[in-house]
């Protein structure tokens, strides 16, 4: 007896339909074989589904199971496939409607008590099947919010047995609510804990008005790291379109919180920088997102930017240039969207005494050299805004608390909002301004560009209907220093 | 040729030779050496040679007790281009942003005032002062202590290929010669040599630079050590030559006026309110920009763009994060 059900695999961030069949042969010889290139996790489901089918008070057919995956060429990892294969044995002993099975998708893992629990990508996977043309997926009840965003109706089950009683019409589980429901905001450190360091303030201001990488550069202890943790709180929400592209990454990840899945907060990734270079960019043997991608629409924050192996830190630019990651593997070439915001910080030397008054550095030049070769040229090219933070004096730190997060956030979304709007042309003074620099300061090309990039956000904070020459005298302020630079 | 036999014999033996040596394997070398071979493989290595017996031999050079041989020479300027009058700039090679931004300013300004700006290509102080002469598209020439071919330090390749642009790369030793620690000193005799003075920027207490300054005395040339703080360990050297009477450096000026040439006018455009309070205030100390902000009142924004003002003007530059002013006050 021969029955079919229809799941999902994971390319990357995409779904592929994966028809699971299930044939049974009768016969005194009790076999259960899973074939159709399943890896470890997934060969494994044979004793969850044996074990929950019994549990939930079921049949476990007799004689011999063939259990296929078909596209038998692609891979199929994870622990998804358990209730599929468990409703296509149930469907082939026509213990369930098998009319009725191949109505839906379905996706989850079975416990060895028959519970369902939830499991990664079920958003690309609600995506897949309504693409596929159909309207419901039986899926975990934690996971039947983040299946709703796909506009598929989730069947919210909690039990292989609950998802039996539906599936015979005996009974419907709870509606799911559609909760709309949104991640529940993470704790963000406000802006009004950091007194003094004005400077800084301003160039976290104009890197979230205009999603510039930011390289916050200065001796260890004077809250660079304080800083940057604070450019999540002051960015503003996901527009639901990118909402959704962030949720679908995080989904696949495994990341989203139960009950409000929805990503509207843009994420903040810190990844160690002994992180390796395939989970900063994404890799593996079925290739899964690294820290740049989960960071996509949102902001990569590098501590100690020089300690990053080289080699990962090289793997960041084509992300920075073109938002998205392409990784190769044996088995086929998979692109991960990877749009995000770089934001570092780095000591000035080895030791760290450099740009402290109170202490001398005792680096040699070799060993300085070494330290600031780790960044490539190229590398600090991508960098719109540098800024060099000196040691504050004690009358600075005793200043009053800065302004809150959320004015900042306010007048961020302003200057967004403007952006979008009217193209901003460069005044003529500023156009003299530029050129100038040019001159003076030997910028290259690239440096022009992004003084101009920084001076049209200023002016679109600014609120101005041109970019005037403050605005590019204030870019030119941010520029690399030649110390950090040319050499 | 003989200069060029002398040359060549040192090269070959690794020694340092300026008089012609008794010994007999002298004799040997010099009847066997072929002057136009030698002279073929340095054409091939775009290395020149000038003896000292050469007319076009700068003559302040000759002027020493012991003159080198001659000079290899690499870059496209003429061998003139060493008579020309000459100040050498030479300090510490692990200076401050202090010692590096005096520099690059006495550099830049001499150079503009039509004079050569000789140094050493070393690291700090004598990298920055070619680099400040490069900058006001002047003339400088880098007197290395190794084979006229080599790029040393490595690091300064680029900034040698630079030099070569428009000045020239010099050296008593014959390319091919490893740079050794008893060369530099004997370099520094040519720095001091070439130049009419010889600024020392920053020096700590036992420094190469001070080996220049005594070479500069000792050939009857002015010396000037630019003042630091007495606390500083690289500002002992300097301040020791002040005690002992040599002439401190307040501004390029000083030079040009031992010199006897008139600065050139400089027609400053005029400073903004902002960065006209900005600059006051960091004449008293350098300062960082939140700090200049406590001072004159000004928000963030404001100090930027004054700081952005100063820094095309010339007036400061920045290091570390700390601001400074480069240029004294008039």
């Amino acid at each position: 007896m021969l029955a079919r059900t229809v799941t999902h695999a994971l390319v990357g961030l995409d779904a592929r339909r994966v028809d699971v069949e299930a044939h049974l042969q009768g016969g005194v010889l009790s076999a259960f074989a899973l074939v159709g290139l399943a890896d470890r996790a997934c060969q494994e489901a044979k004793h969850r589904v044996r074990s929950g089918i019994a549990s939930a008070e079921l049949q476990w057919p007799g004689g011999r199971v063939t259990v296929n995956l078909a596209p038998a060429e692609l891979r199929k990892e994870g622990s998804g496939f358990d209730l599929p294969i468990a409703l296509a044995i149930l469907a082939a002993s026509r213990q369930v409607p098998p009319e009725r099975v191949v109505e839906h998708a379905a996706v989850g893992e079975l416990g060895l008590n028959g519970r369902l629990r939830p499991v990664g990508g079920v958003l690309a996977a609600a995506e897949g099947a309504r693409t596929g043309g159909l309207k419901k997926l039986l899926c975990a009840s934690e996971c039947a919010a983040e299946a709703a965003l796909a506009g598929i109706e989730p069947i919210a089950v909690r039990h292989l047995a609950e998802a039996v009683a539906y599936l015979r019409g005996e009974r419907d589980p709870p509606p799911v609510e559609p909760t709309n429901g949104s991640a529940p905001e993470p704790a963000c450190p406000d802006l009004t804990e950091v007194r003094g360091q004005e400077r800084a303030k301003r160039a976290l201001e104009l890197a979230a008005a205009g999603g510039h990488n930011l390289l916050l550069a200065g001796p260890p202890g004077i809250g660079k790291t304080m800083l940057a943790q604070r450019l999540q709180g002051v960015l503003p929400r996901l527009p639901p379109d990118e909402a959704l592209e962030v949720t679908r990454i995080h989904s696949v990840a495994g990341l989203l919180p139960p009950g409000r899945p929805l990503v509207t907060v843009p994420p903040f990734r810190a990844p160690h920088h002994t992180a390796s270079v395939s989970a900063i960019v994404g890799g593996g043997t079925g290739p899964s997102p690294g820290e740049a991608s989960l960071a996509h629409r949102g902001v990569l924050f590098l501590d100690e930017l020089a300690e990053f192996p080289r080699n990962a830190l090289e793997a960041l630019r084509q992300p920075l240039e073109d938002g998205a990651i392409a990784v190769a593997r044996v088995g086929g070439r998979i692109v991960f969207p990877a749009r995000f915001q770089l934001v570092a910080t780095m000591n000035l030397c080895p030791c760290g005494a450099r740009g402290d008054p109170a202490a001398e550095c005792t680096c040699s030049a070799a060993r300085l050299a070494a330290y600031r070769d780790k960044l490539s040229r190229a590398l600090l090219d991508r960098f719109d805004l540098l800024v060099t933070v000196p040691r504050p004096r004690a009358q600075e730190l005793g200043g009053k608390p800065g302004e809150a997060s959320e004015a900042v956030r306010g007048r961020v979304a302003a200057a967004r909002e403007r952006a979008r709007g009217a193209r901003l042309n460069r005044g003529r003074e500023a156009d003299e301004l530029l050129s100038t620099a040019v001159e003076r300061l030997a910028l290259s090309a690239r440096g022009r560009a992004r003084v101009a990039r920084v001076a049209r956000t200023a002016a679109l904070l600014a609120g101005t209907d041109e970019v005037g020459a403050d605005h590019v005298a204030e870019a030119l302020s941010f520029r690399s220093p030649t110390e950090l630079g040319s050499r | 040729m003989s200069d060029l036999a002398l040359a060549a014999f040192a090269a070959e033996t690794g020694g340092h030779v300026v008089e012609e040596p008794k010994e007999r394997r002298f004799r040997r070398f010099e009847h066997g050496f072929d002057a136009g071979g030698f002279m073929r493989s340095l054409d091939a290595k775009g290395v020149r040679f000038v003896g000292r017996s050469d007319p076009a031999f700068p003559p302040l050079l000759r002027e020493l007790h012991d003159p080198p041989p001659g000079l290899f020479l690499r870059g496209s300027a003429a061998v003139e281009l060493l008579q020309s009058p000459a100040v050498a700039i030479v300090g510490a090679r692990t200076c401050s942003s202090y010692g590096a931004q005096v520099a690059r300013l006495l550099g830049r300004e001499l150079a503009a005032a039509g004079l050569l700006v000789i140094s050493g290509l070393a690291r700090g102080v004598d990298g920055e002062a070619h680099r400040g002469a490069l900058e006001a598209g002047g003339f400088t020439v880098a007197v290395l202590g190794c084979g006229a071919d080599r790029d040393y330090p490595a690091g300064h390749a680029q900034l040698a290929r630079r030099i070569c642009e428009r000045g020239l790369v010099v050296s008593e030793y014959a390319p091919g010669v490893e740079p050794a620690p008893w060369r530099f000193p004997a370099r520094n005799r040519i720095i001091a040599g070439l130049a009419v003075a010889t600024v020392i920027v920053e020096a700590r207490e036992r420094s190469g630079a001070l080996i220049t300054a005594d070479f500069a005395l000792e050939a009857g040339r002015e010396v000037f050590a630019v003042p630091g703080e007495i606390t500083s360990a690289l500002s002992v050297g300097t301040n020791a030559l002040i005690r002992l009477g040599a002439t401190p450096l307040t501004s390029a000026a000083d030079v040009l006026e031992h010199l006897g040439i008139e600065a050139p006018q400089e027609h400053a455009a005029p400073l903004g309110p902002d960065a006209t309070a900005v600059l006051a205030a960091l004449f008293d100390q350098p300062a960082g920009a939140d700090e200049l902000g406590r001072l004159t009142g000004l928000d963030a924004p404001a100090v930027a763009k004054a700081l952005a003002e100063l820094e095309l003007s010339g007036a400061v530059a920045e290091a570390d994060g700390l601001f400074r002013v480069v240029r004294p006050p008039q």
